[in-house]
């Protein structure tokens, strides 16, 4: 199984890298992009079938290390 | 006087901050991360700056696992003085023995300069020799400086005097360099034993080199 973890500073919390971003998307003239946030995908193979295991063990693992939660929040995707 | 020094792969401030405590009159100890005790004599724990671990994943998030931090985490919990300088107060914030976090500098630059601080609270051993409003010049030298913590953090760390200093200009008024919520460049902890702060004063050591205004900061370690 594999977990897809995309880690993003929270909202309210200035995304400098996404504004200068946006800014270039400007430049370029792509007029319709109303915000941009840029973030981090860490992909995960893991050696288990157990869906409910691995989405325990993979939260722990964000909660501890993937993910800042002071500054970050995070999802999970199981595929 | 025993300063402790960390060293973790990519460190590479130690030999600068042995060198600052030496010119003081203390004796020194480099501390490599898979230790798993610090020497019993330690009068001050010091996370040296560098790039921990390449900053891969974030400053600091990697070093906090490392196998010196338990025995780091319970001398702090014991009331012993900690103070981590540029990607050693990252350290710090990841390993939550500080409030809040440091994010990449608002201009996406790294920043390498010298830059006035000021002293926002001084009833702390780090800063106790020097006055509150005081300004100092001090480099700093980081890609990841600027502070965050939402605002009831915030409230907290000013109304608990945790806020040891602000990025300011010259005459000591209000100047950012980095983004940093309410321009902090340092913090401490509730029980003011354990500091953190971006700015390098081991590196403001010599006024032939800048500025040699670390050295008041620093000797406020020294009596006890």
């Amino acid at each position: 199984m594999k977990a897809i973890v995309n880690v993003f500073l929270k909202a309210g919390v200035l995304d400098s890298q996404g504004k200068a971003v946006h800014h270039a998307l400007d430049s370029l003239h792509f007029d319709d992009v109303k915000d941009v946030r840029v973030g981090k995908q860490i992909v995960l193979q893991l050696d288990t079938q157990d869906k409910e295991k691995a989405m325990a063990d993979v939260t722990t693992m964000c909660e501890e290390l993937l993910a800042n939660t002071v500054i970050e929040d995070y999802n999970i995707e199981l595929v | 006087m025993k300063v402790s020094i960390l060293q973790f792969p990519g460190t590479n401030c130690e030999y600068d901050t042995e060198y600052a405590f030496k010119k003081l009159g203390a004796d020194t100890e480099i501390i490599w991360h898979k230790s798993e005790s610090i020497a019993s004599d330690t009068d001050l724990l010091v996370v040296a700056g560098g790039f921990s671990y390449g900053d891969y994943l974030r400053s600091g998030a990697i070093a906090k696992f490392s196998p010196v931090m338990k025995a780091v985490t319970a001398y702090a919990e014991k009331g012993g003085k900690v103070l981590g300088i540029c990607n050693g107060f990252q350290v710090l914030t990841e390993a939550r023995l500080l409030p809040g976090a440091l994010k990449r500098n608002e201009g996406l630059h790294f920043i390498s300069k010298h830059h006035h601080l000021k002293v926002e609270n001084n009833d702390n051993i780090f800063l106790k020799k020097l006055s509150k409003g005081a300004v100092v010049n001090i480099p700093i030298a980081h890609h990841d400086g600027n502070y965050y913590i939402d605002e009831a953090g915030l409230k907290d760390l000013e109304a608990n005097g945790q806020i040891l200093l602000r990025y300011t200009d010259a005459a000591g008024n209000i100047q950012n360099p980095n983004g940093s919520v309410a321009s902090i460049a340092g913090v401490c902890n509730k029980e003011k034993n354990v500091f953190g702060l971006m700015p390098h004063p081991e590196r403001a050591m010599e006024a032939v080199l800048g500025s040699a205004d670390g050295i008041a900061m620093l000797e406020g370690f020294f009596e006890s």
